[in-house]
C-alpha cells in the first residue's frame, strides 16, 4: 500500500509506536500477574477446605508439597521464576496435571471458537451495517437496527440457551452441546451465540460511520466527478467508515473472551473458559492464575494489534 | 431524577435564572424527557417490576422456597396461583422470579451507587487538582482500564466467597473507571468557569468547591451514564450467578434462575423463558431511559 519514501517513514513510525505500546503493555501484564497472585494467596480458605474432615497432618503435607507453607514473597519469586520458563505450576485440584498442560489442551478450542466468532461478527456486522446505511430508513434498515439493539442489550447467557431451545430442541437442526473435535454442526450454535453481540455492535458502528462518510466532502467531490456509485462506495466511503470498527475490535475481543466463558460452560466445550469456571468453583488457584495470565496477555496483545492496524489505516492517529 | 431542586441552578454562562420565576434548565430537561415516549413507558414498566419485586416476596401466598408436592415442575397454571409454574423442586416460579428481581435490581442499583461515589469523587479530585498528581491518578485509571475486569471480579468473588455484600462491593469497585473519566473531563472545563474562580477568591475550601460547585455541574452526563451502568451491573451479577459464583440457594437472582432454567431446557422451557424475559425487558427499559435522559439533558446531541 505504501511503498514510496514517505510510506517507508510512516512504517517506521508505526513500528516505533508499536514498540512503545509494547513497553506499556509489559508493566500492565506484570501488574495483573502480581495483583492476581497476591489476591489468591491472601484468600481465606484454601483449595483443600473443600474436602470435609481432611486430616490436619495431611493438609500440612499437601501445603508443603505445593510450596504453600513458604513465605509469601518467596512463593512469588518462585512463581515468577518458573513463569519466565513457561511453567505455570501444578494444578492444585487435578493431581499429576500441570496448569500449562491444562491450558494447552483448552486453548485451541477457545481460540477456534473466539476467532471464528470475531470473524463472523466482523463479516455479518459490517455487511448488515453497510446495507442499513445504504438503504437508510427502509424496512431493511429498521430490521437491522432492531436486531442490533437486541443483540447489544441481551447478554450471551440469555441468547445462548434460547438459541439452543429453538434450533437445538424445537427444530432439532443442531446438536445442543459437545465439541466433537470442532465439527461444523457442533460449532454453529456456540459461534452464533458468541458472535451476536459483536455483530450487533459492529453493525451499529458501521452504519453510523458509513452515514457520516457518505455525507463527507470528498464523497461529494467524487460524485461530482462522475465516478460510478459502486466505485465511490468502495474507494471513498468504506475505508474511512472502517476506522471506528477497527477501534471497536479491542472491546469486541474482550467481550468475546468473557462471553466464551459462558458459552463454553453452556455448551460443554472443553476450552479454557470452562476450565476457568471450574477452577474458580474448586478454588484451584494456580489454574485460575494461569488462565487469567493467558487471557490478559491475549487481550493486551490483540488490542495492540488492533491499534497498529488503526495506525496503518488512519495516518492522522500516527503517534507524534 | 431525584432532587432536581437541589441542582436547580446549573451555573451556565451567568444567565439570570433565579429571579424570573422562569423555567430552569432542569424543568426544560424534565419536559423534554416527558415527551420521550419510549423512556416514559420504560419508566412505568420498571416501576411496576420494582413494586412487584418489593411486594411479591412479602405477601404472595406461595413463598420462594416452599415445595408444592403436587406441582413438581408444573408448567404455568391458574391453579393454586402458580402463574409462572414451578421449578424442579416444586417451588413457585412467580415468587422466585420476583425475588430474583429484588436481588438483581438491588445489586444493580447498589453497585452503581458504589461506582458512582468512587468514580465521581476520584474524577473530580483528579480533574480539579490537575498537574502531575492528577495525571498520575488518571494513569492509574488507564492501567486498571486495560485489565480484564470480569476476570478480576471472578477472582475477587472466588477469594471472598459468595457474600452478598462483597459481591456488590467487588462489582462496584471495578466499574467506576468510566465515571472517573467522564467527571474528570467535565471538571477540567468547569474549573475554568468564573463562578468557581469567585468561589476560590471568596476563600472556600477545596472540598466545598468540589461538592457545591464542581460536582453538581458535572452531573448531567453522569446521570446518563449511571442509567447505562445499572443494566451493565445487573448483567455482571447475573453472569456471576449464572456461572454459580454469585447468589447462592435458597436465595436467587435472575441470573441464577436463568442458569437453572438452561439446565432444564428440554423438559421445562418456562423456567428459562420467564426470568429471561423479565431480565431482557428490564435491560431494555434502562437503555431507553438512558437514551431519553441523554436526549433531554443534552439537546445538542439530539440533532445528530
Amino acid at each position: 500500500m505504501q511503498d514510496n519514501g514517505a510510506g517507508g517513514r510512516a512504517d517506521k513510525k508505526v513500528l516505533n509506536y508499536a514498540l512503545r505500546r509494547l513497553l506499556v503493555a509489559i508493566p500492565t501484564l506484570f501488574v495483573i500477574i502480581t495483583a492476581s497472585f497476591f489476591l489468591m494467596r491472601v484468600a481465606p480458605g484454601g483449595p483443600f477446605d473443600l474436602v470435609p474432615d481432611l486430616d490436619p497432618l495431611l493438609i500440612e503435607n499437601l501445603r508443603k508439597a505445593y510450596d504453600l507453607d513458604k513465605p509469601l514473597f518467596e512463593q512469588y519469586a518462585n512463581y515468577l521464576g518458573r513463569l519466565a520458563q513457561g511453567d505455570l505450576g501444578p494444578s492444585l485440584v487435578y493431581r499429576d496435571r500441570n496448569v500449562a498442560e491444562l491450558i494447552a489442551e483448552g486453548l485451541p478450542v477457545s481460540a477456534q471458537l473466539g476467532l471464528t466468532a470475531i470473524a463472523v461478527g466482523l463479516f455479518f456486522g459490517m455487511l448488515s451495517g453497510i446495507v442499513a446505511a445504504l438503504r437508510k430508513n427502509t424496512a431493511a434498515d429498521f430490521t437491522v437496527m432492531a436486531i442490533a439493539m437486541t443483540g447489544v442489550a441481551i447478554p450471551t447467557f440469555v441468547t445462548a440457551p434460547l438459541l439452543t431451545l429453538f434450533f437445538g430442541l424445537y427444530l432439532g437442526w443442531l446438536p445442543i452441546s459437545g465439541w466433537n473435535g470442532g465439527q461444523f454442526t457442533h460449532i454453529v450454535l456456540p459461534v452464533c451465540a458468541l458472535a451476536l453481540p459483536s455483530i450487533a455492535g459492529i453493525a451499529r458502528i458501521t452504519r453510523g460511520s458509513m452515514l457520516e462518510s457518505l455525507s463527507a466532502q470528498h464523497v461529494r467531490t467524487a460524485r461530482a466527478k462522475g465516478l460510478p456509485e459502486s466505485k465511490i462506495i468502495i474507494r471513498h466511503v468504506l475505508r474511512p467508515a472502517c476506522m471506528p470498527v477497527v477501534s471497536y475490535l479491542g472491546p469486541a475481543i474482550a467481550g468475546a473472551m468473557t462471553g466464551s466463558v459462558v458459552i463454553e460452560t453452556i455448551f460443554g466445550l472443553p476450552g479454557i473458559g470452562r476450565a476457568f469456571v471450574e477452577g474458580a468453583l474448586n478454588r484451584d488457584y494456580s489454574l485460575i492464575l494461569g488462565i487469567v495470565i493467558v487471557y490478559a496477555s491475549l487481550i493486551i496483545l490483540l488490542n495492540l494489534l488492533a491499534d497498529i492496524i488503526y495506525g496503518y489505516l488512519d495516518p492522522r492517529v500516527r503517534p507524534r | 431524577m431525584s432532587g432536581p431542586a437541589a441542582m436547580g441552578y446549573r451555573g451556565g454562562d451567568g444567565d439570570a435564572v433565579g429571579e424570573l420565576q422562569g423555567r430552569s434548565l432542569w424543568n426544560d430537561a424534565v419536559a423534554r424527557f416527558r415527551r420521550h415516549r419510549a423512556a416514559m413507558a420504560s419508566l412505568w414498566v420498571l416501576g411496576v417490576i420494582t413494586v412487584l419485586a418489593v411486594l411479591v416476596p412479602e405477601f404472595w401466598p406461595n413463598s420462594l422456597d416452599e415445595v408444592n408436592w403436587d406441582y413438581i415442575q408444573s408448567p404455568p397454571t391458574t391453579e393454586n396461583l402458580l402463574w409462572f409454574g414451578t421449578d424442579v423442586n416444586g417451588r413457585d416460579m412467580f415468587s422466585r422470579t420476583f425475588y430474583g428481581a429484588r436481588i438483581s435490581l438491588t445489586i444493580g442499583v447498589l453497585t452503581t451507587l458504589v461506582a458512582l461515589i468512587v468514580g465521581v469523587l476520584y474524577g473530580a479530585i483528579a480533574g480539579y487538582r490537575g498537574g502531575p498528581a492528577g495525571d498520575i491518578m488518571m494513569r492509574v485509571v488507564d492501567v486498571l482500564y486495560s485489565l480484564p475486569t470480569l476476570f478480576f471480579i471472578i477472582i475477587l468473588v472466588t477469594i471472598f466467597g459468595n457474600n452478598f455484600l462483597l459481591i456488590f462491593i467487588c462489582i462496584g469497585a471495578v466499574e467506576w473507571l468510566t465515571l472517573a473519566r467522564i467527571v474528570r473531563g467535565q471538571t477540567l472545563s468547569i474549573k475554568e468557569k468564573e463562578y468557581v474562580e469567585s468561589a476560590r477568591a471568596a476563600g472556600l475550601s477545596t472540598p466545598t468547591i468540589l461538592l457545591k460547585y464542581i460536582i453538581p455541574n458535572a452531573i448531567g452526563p453522569v446521570i446518563v451514564y449511571v442509567t447505562l451502568l445499572i443494566p451493565i451491573n445487573i448483567i455482571v451479577e447475573s453472569y456471576l450467578s449464572f456461572l454459580g459464583l454469585g447468589v447462592q440457594e435458597p436465595f436467587t437472582s435472575w441470573g441464577r434462575l436463568i442458569s437453572q432454567g438452561a439446565n432444564e431446557i428440554g423438559t421445562a422451557p418456562w423456567l428459562l423463558v420467564i426470568p429471561a424475559a423479565f431480565l431482557v425487558v428490564t435491560l431494555f427499559c434502562f437503555n431507553f431511559i438512558g437514551d431519553g435522559l441523554r436526549d433531554s439533558l443534552d439537546p445538542k446531541e439530539h440533532t445528530r
